[in-house]
């Protein structure tokens, strides 16, 4: 029997959850005020948590490190959220939604936290209208949908390409009414750095004050962490720039198991890497693949005219385009899942048919041209018009797309300087999102009792590969519906506790860890910056631990990183002092951590010998270059329990996957 | 409604800015009609003109309004300077390098400045014009005119001796000619039939009898200011005609930028506001800017140049 | 669009911390791509710095696609650069030309205090939003189904218009009266165009513009400054519709 307790409830899978809630303890309103709750990270999983908590009556610390929790990276999200409403009658349920991604997680995913999922898909949409919401809407005035990647339904709602940032400033709102109230207290501009264990319970954080660089002790009697994903482990990525993996690592290294750090999403339609100086990588929403056709020129020598400038796509005739998804899979076509969308990029690129004209010719075409046409004739043929011209269709179709896509491809043009509405956007898969992290039980809780982890920050509902518009519905369901009960259940415990000491030897210990590890950068006098090390340490996961893995890259990986590391202590240079502003100590923190678990990610992938969702090693692949699961050996999650800064001490725990409702089958998107 | 949001709400502030503003374009408007009879030199105009002026000192309604304008000129400048000054307060550390041409009008950016010229011109404007016609004693409206009076007949011909006289006519308040002074040029003996009591009254000589009420004689006071001899009347050319002009022309142009922005904006300050509209009101308003205080400003410009 | 190098001058205002003087600093920095976003300009400028042993310069930065809000720099005087509807952050360098001499200060405004070189803090807009930019409504399961109103498709469009305010600043830096109408409005138009909003819009309305003008910020003179800096380019027709619901709420207030 495993150590890990996931404490899935028993029950058929559509009651589980309901019939769980219905025997959690509860906390009796006048004790709510005793109790302190401490949620690091305020984006989707951590604003909702936070304000559903203060709305209970909890006394709730929030922290972040930008400058107001509505700035966390869940804004970034473009494409949108699903439900399982089924407003569109196209068949879709909670058992579809659940299945769906089940199916898109490539069966690595627990079925009933999937499930749960699913079920309060629908409260997430209701809830966020309540609180005013703009999702799109129809003429009818009711709520329209979209399809995304990997689904046959329309269950997405959204809200232009802007669907995270509306989500999160209806979390915020929430968030700051209660700050307004006085039930939550805000600590904007706070980065945590450590966790503090009494007892073995996590009993508090210490985080340093951004601004003053002081070091802060906070206790709680729970402390939730919901800080988003671990993906700038590859220097670039579509992850914001503050994004970082210190909360949830440093509570790894206290006795929280990492989980399935190899599963990183690789995203699909990115624009291309352009030069040495770049910082990061933009997503093109998901959301442009129902309307865009993804090619390559079918012949080597018009990919080479293009590199060279020579060629313009417009030039290369309909008969010499390679709709590679197309061809590969007609059912699915370019709404194929993400992972396996990068996948068959890098194939083409990898064969020499790119068309960046960058380092690595790494690019794919995304083109409108034929959507474009189609709209612009069912336009003309909407407003009467029955002879257009093709200027007539192509305008009108123009119109429609700049309706449906305009400020993604406004963005596009400010980046690439390039015109999509004449050129085909170049695109290429990048860096997305991590199905890895913090091992959790279904109560959302780490293998630290009083740790808890919600959002991209835990492992728990996408598996090896999230389908699109399931992270935010995730962060949501998390903060909003699941904590705010098992939470509850866990505090039951502690009405008697009493206010939580911060002068304590734990403290003390926790806070000297901090302290020690500021000194030893700020006195290092090195003499290169943190950033050379980070992209350093970005090229050596892109290319050994990236889109595709083997065991041999792998292996050079942990070696390398072993030496980066060394030299990273060794050599780094932090400006500044301690106690003021000091960004490229904040980055140096971050990159420590970062190193460490580049490793761990290396050591999962070498484990992990298979090819699932978002993790692909090339020594498992069949004739035609698909994955080849194996469900014998690998049906389980791999959490990992820190055993000191050698990696290849730490010890891989299994939960093995048990799945009861949804037959496991090779996953076919032909 | 408490006071304090009333009154120091930043919303509230601008709400009684823009009333007191559009109720001073609807003052221009009635003063420019006015003014524009102005452009009559004749005793035609110059009656209607000084007509016109009694009634708006007189006319109890009329009164109510200009008290109105007055407590607007006085609000209006001392809400707009109080907003100027929290404005100010608003950035205590200014730009190294700005570049607000890029994003907004000049006009909108110093409405404080262009107000100030403005409050300074209606100051002046006052003193010359309004304090004068209030509290000065001046002339009244006259005429003189010069008849042919028989004096005799000539014993030879028979023929009718005339002899000019002056003869001048005080206008009254009912409308009619009076004849005050008859003025023999030749010998300069002259017959007075009623006295002018407090620049306002006719005083009959004999029977000391109220004979009327006259006009004040704004019209040539007008005129004389800039730059038309009327000392037939009692006013003399003023010497620095040009110079009141070119004050008065530029005063119209400043606020020709204050209206330009002030307009609209005060519509948008009252949050009338519409898609349909908003054109229309800009449109409006940016007319409204160039021809009231182009209108204005014709006025001095002709006197000056018909003289 | 192949890439040029440019080598450009940089004068940046510095400061210490929020209770020193600052001043403006000048920098040469060579070899910028064109294809370079401002930032990872100010990035290289960074590790230039680092690796002749000064201090680098502080942004703020997070996102850097435009979404975020945090980046905030007023450059060559126009707040997020001389673009419009951009942020700093997509700003790119090909805006530039060979040799200019490129300004970079941080937002100024009384509400807006710096915290260091080009770092301001901008928590006043959280506490304008904690004092009313919300709708009561607490977490449950049964809030009503998400189709039970129909709002018309106009409505829904405007708010969204509205919606999308980034909270960047960019609107109080470029007023030449750091008003904060722009950011504001933004927020009350949004609620007042939904009905789950309209129940408590005259609280919300009074009491955001009180906290607004509590934390310093200066009035509207309507100049338009803001929406033509605006990285979203949030409409006029917001600030009218607070103007609007504020008169509503001033004198039917109870
Ligand atoms: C470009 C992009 C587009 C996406 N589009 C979609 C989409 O269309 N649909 C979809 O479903 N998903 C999408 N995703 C994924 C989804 O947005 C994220 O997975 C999700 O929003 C993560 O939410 P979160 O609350 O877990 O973390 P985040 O929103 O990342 O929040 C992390 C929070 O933690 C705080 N924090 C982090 N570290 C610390 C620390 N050490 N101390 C204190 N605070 C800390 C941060 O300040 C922040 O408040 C997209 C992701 C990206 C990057
Ligand atoms: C006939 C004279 C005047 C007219 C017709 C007039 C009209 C207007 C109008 C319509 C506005 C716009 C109000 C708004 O935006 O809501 C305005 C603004 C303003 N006016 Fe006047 N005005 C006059 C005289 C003055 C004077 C004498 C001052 C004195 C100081 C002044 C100072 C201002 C200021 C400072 C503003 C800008 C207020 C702001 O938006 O911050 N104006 N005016
Ligand atoms: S209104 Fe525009 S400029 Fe102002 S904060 Fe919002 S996005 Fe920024
Ligand atoms: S860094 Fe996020 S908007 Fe610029």
């Amino acid at each position: 029997m495993s150590v890990l307790d996931s404490k899935i409830p028993e029950g058929h899978i559509s009651q589980k959850w309901t019939d769980y809630k219905n025997h959690l303890k509860l906390v009796a309103p006048n004790n709510r005020p005793k109790i302190d709750v401490i949620v690091v990270g305020t984006g989707l999983a951590g604003a909702s948590a936070a304000a559903s908590l203060g709305e209970m009556g909890y006394n709730v610390k929030a922290f972040c490190f930008q400058d107001s929790p509505r700035r966390a990276h869940s804004i970034a999200a473009q494409g949108g959220i699903n439900a399982a409403k089924n407003y569109q009658n196209d068949g879709d349920s909670i058992f579809r939604l659940f299945y769906d991604t089940i199916k898109g997680g490539d069966y690595r995913a627990r079925e009933a936290n999937v499930h749960r999922l699913a079920e309060v898909s629908g409260n997430i949409i209701d809830q966020c209208v309540a609180q005013g919401v703009p999702f799109a809407r129809e003429y009818g005035g009711l709520l329209d949908n979209r399809s995304f990647g990997g689904t046959q339904v329309q269950r997405t709602f959204y809200a232009a390409g802007q669907t995270g940032q509306q989500l999160l400033l209806g979390a915020y709102s929430a968030i700051s009414r209660q700050i307004g109230l006085g039930r939550v207290k805000m600590y904007n501009r706070h980065e945590m750095l450590d966790i503090v264990k009494v007892d073995g319970k996590a009993r508090g954080i210490i985080a340093r004050n951004l601004i003053t660089g002081a070091i802060e002790r906070h206790s709680g009697h729970a402390v939730i962490i919901a800080t988003g994903g671990y993906g700038n482990v590859y220097f670039l990525s579509t992850n914001a720039m503050g994004s970082n993996v210190t909360a949830a690592w440093k509570i790894h290294k206290q006795g929280a198991y990492f989980a399935n750090p190899c599963y990183v999403q690789i995203h699909p339609t990115c624009i291309p890497v352009h030069g040495t100086n770049q910082s990061k990588l933009t997503l093109m929403s998901e959301s442009l693949r129902n309307s865009g056709r993804i090619w390559v020129p079918k012949k080597k020598e018009d990919a080479e005219a293009i590199r060279a400038g020579k060629m313009k796509p417009t030039q290369i005739a309909e008969e010499d385009r390679d709709y590679y998804l197309e061809r590969r899979y007609p059912a699915f076509g370019n709404l194929v899942p993400r992972d396996v969308a990068s996948r068959a990029a890098k194939e083409r690129c990898d064969a020499g048919f790119g068309i960046e004209a960058n380092d690595t010719n790494e690019g794919v075409y995304l083109d409108f041209s034929s959507e474009i046409k189609s709209k612009g004739k069912q336009a003309a043929y909407a407003q009467g018009i029955h002879n257009a011209t093709e200027e007539q269709i192509i305008a009108l179709g123009k119109k429609w797309v700049e309706e449906k896509y305009g400020n993604l491809f406004q963005m596009y043009e400010k980046i690439t300087d390039e015109n999509p509405y004449e050129l085909p956007m170049k695109i290429y898969p990048a860096v997305h999102y991590t199905m890895g992290g913090v091992w959790v039980d279904y109560n959302l809780q780490s293998t630290i009792p009083g740790c808890f982890v919600a959002g991209e920050a835990n492992f728990s509902d996408h598996g090896a590969n999230r389908l699109g518009a399931s992270a935010l519905m995730q962060g949501l369901a998390d903060g909003y519906f699941v904590l705010p009960y098992t939470v509850s259940d866990y505090l039951a415990n502690e009405i008697r506790t009493g206010q939580i000491p911060t002068n304590t030897p734990e403290f003390d210990e926790a806070e000297k860890r901090v302290k020690d590890t500021i000194n030893q950068f700020l006195n290092n006098n090195g003499s290169r910056s943190v950033d050379h090390f980070h992209k350093k340490l970005g090229l050596i996961m892109w290319n050994k631990v990236g889109m595709g893995r083997n065991e041999q890259g792998l292996k050079e990986a942990i070696a390398e990183i072993d030496q980066l590391r060394a030299e990273f202590y060794k050599d780094v240079y932090v400006p500044g002092s301690a106690d003021e502003l000091n960004p490229e100590l904040e980055k140096a923190l971050r990159v420590a951590d970062f190193m460490e678990l580049g490793q761990l990610m290396a050591m999962d992938a070498l484990q992990r010998k298979e090819s699932c969702g978002g993790h692909f090693r090339e020594e498992y692949q069949d004739a035609e270059g698909e994955t080849l699961r194996d469900d014998e050996n690998f049906k389980f999650v791999g959490a990992w329990e820190y055993k000191g800064s050698d990696i290849n001490q730490s010890q891989l725990h299994k939960e093995e996957l048990n799945y009861e409702f949804i037959k496991i089958a090779a996953r076919n998107y032909k | 409604m408490s006071k304090s949001v009333l009154l120091k709400s930043s919303l509230a502030k601008k709400y009684w800015m823009a009333l007191t503003g559009l109720f001073l374009c609807l003052f221009l408007v009635g003063h420019l009609l006015g003014n524009l009879q102005l452009f009559m030199s004749g005793e035609e105009g110059k009656r209607a003109f000084n007509e016109y002026a009694y009634f708006m000192q007189h006319n109890p309604f009329i009164k109510i309004l200009s008290y109105l304008t007055y407590a607007s000129i006085i609000f209006h400048a001392i809400d707009g300077y109080l907003l100027a000054v929290q404005n100010k307060k608003a950035r205590p550390v200014g730009y190294a390098a700005n570049k607000p041409s890029a994003n907004s009008s000049a006009a909108s950016r110093n409405m404080a400045v262009l107000g100030t010229v403005i409050l300074v011109f209606i100051v002046t404007h006052m003193a010359n014009f309004w304090a004068k016609m209030h509290f000065d004693k001046m002339p009244l409206h006259s005429m003189t005119k010069t008849v042919e009076v028989p004096v005799g007949q000539d014993p030879m011909t028979g023929e009718v001796i005339k002899k000019p006289i002056e003869i001048t006519y005080y206008l009254t308040t009912k409308g009619e000619y009076k004849e005050q002074v008859y003025k023999d040029p030749s010998s300069g003996q002259k017959q007075e039939v009623f006295d002018v009591k407090d620049e306002t009254f006719f005083i009959d000589k004999n029977s000391g009898l109220k004979l009327g009420e006259g006009y004040k004689d704004l019209h040539s006071l007008t005129y004389a200011f800039f730059g038309q001899d009327r000392s037939e009347v009692g006013y003399k050319a003023n010497e620095y005609a040009l110079i009141a002009v070119i004050a008065y022309v530029i005063s119209m142009l400043v606020l020709a930028f204050h209206l330009s922005h002030g307009f609209a904006s005060a519509f948008q300050s009252l949050g009338l506001r519409h898609p349909a509209y908003t054109r229309l009101i800009k449109g409006f308003g940016q007319a409204f800017s160039i021809v009231i205080p182009l209108a204005f400003a014709a006025i001095p410009v002709y006197i000056y140049l018909t003289k | 669009m192949a890439s040029k190098y440019i080598n450009i001058n940089l004068k940046i205002w510095r400061q210490k911390n929020a209770n020193s003087k600052g001043e403006m600093k000048t920098y040469k920095l060579d070899q910028v791509s064109t294809d370079s976003s401002f930032l990872e300009m100010l990035d290289q400028l960074n590790e230039q710095l680092i690796n002749n042993r000064e201090e680098p310069v502080a942004f703020d930065h997070d996102c850097r696609e435009g979404i975020c809000g945090m980046c905030s720099l007023y450059i060559n005087g126009r707040a997020h650069g001389p673009d419009n509807a951009i942020t700093t952050c997509q700003l790119h360098m090909r805006k530039f030309k060979d040799g200019d001499t490129i300004y970079v200060e941080p937002w100024r405004a009384k509400a807006f205090p710096v915290i260091k070189d080009l770092v301001v803090d901008r928590s006043a807009f959280d506490r304008i939003q904690q004092a009313g930019g919300f709708v009561s409504v607490n977490t449950s399961g049964r809030t009503m189904d998400a189709n039970a109103i129909p709002i018309a498709k106009i409505d829904a469009d405007k708010a969204f218009e509205a919606a999308i305010c980034i909270g960047c600043g960019a609107c109080v830096a470029s007023c030449k009266n750091a008003s904060a109408m722009l950011f504001v409005s933004a927020k009350v138009s949004q609620l007042a165009l939904l009905p789950q909003g309209k129940v408590e819009a005259k609280e919300r309305v009074m009491n955001m513009v009180r906290q607004m003008d509590e934390e310093g910020f200066g009035n509207c003179t309507n100049t338009g400054a803001c929406s033509v800096e605006c990285p979203k380019e949030i409409s006029l027709d917001n600030i009218a519709r607070m103007n609007r619901e504020y008169m509503k709420a001033m004198v039917t207030a109870e």
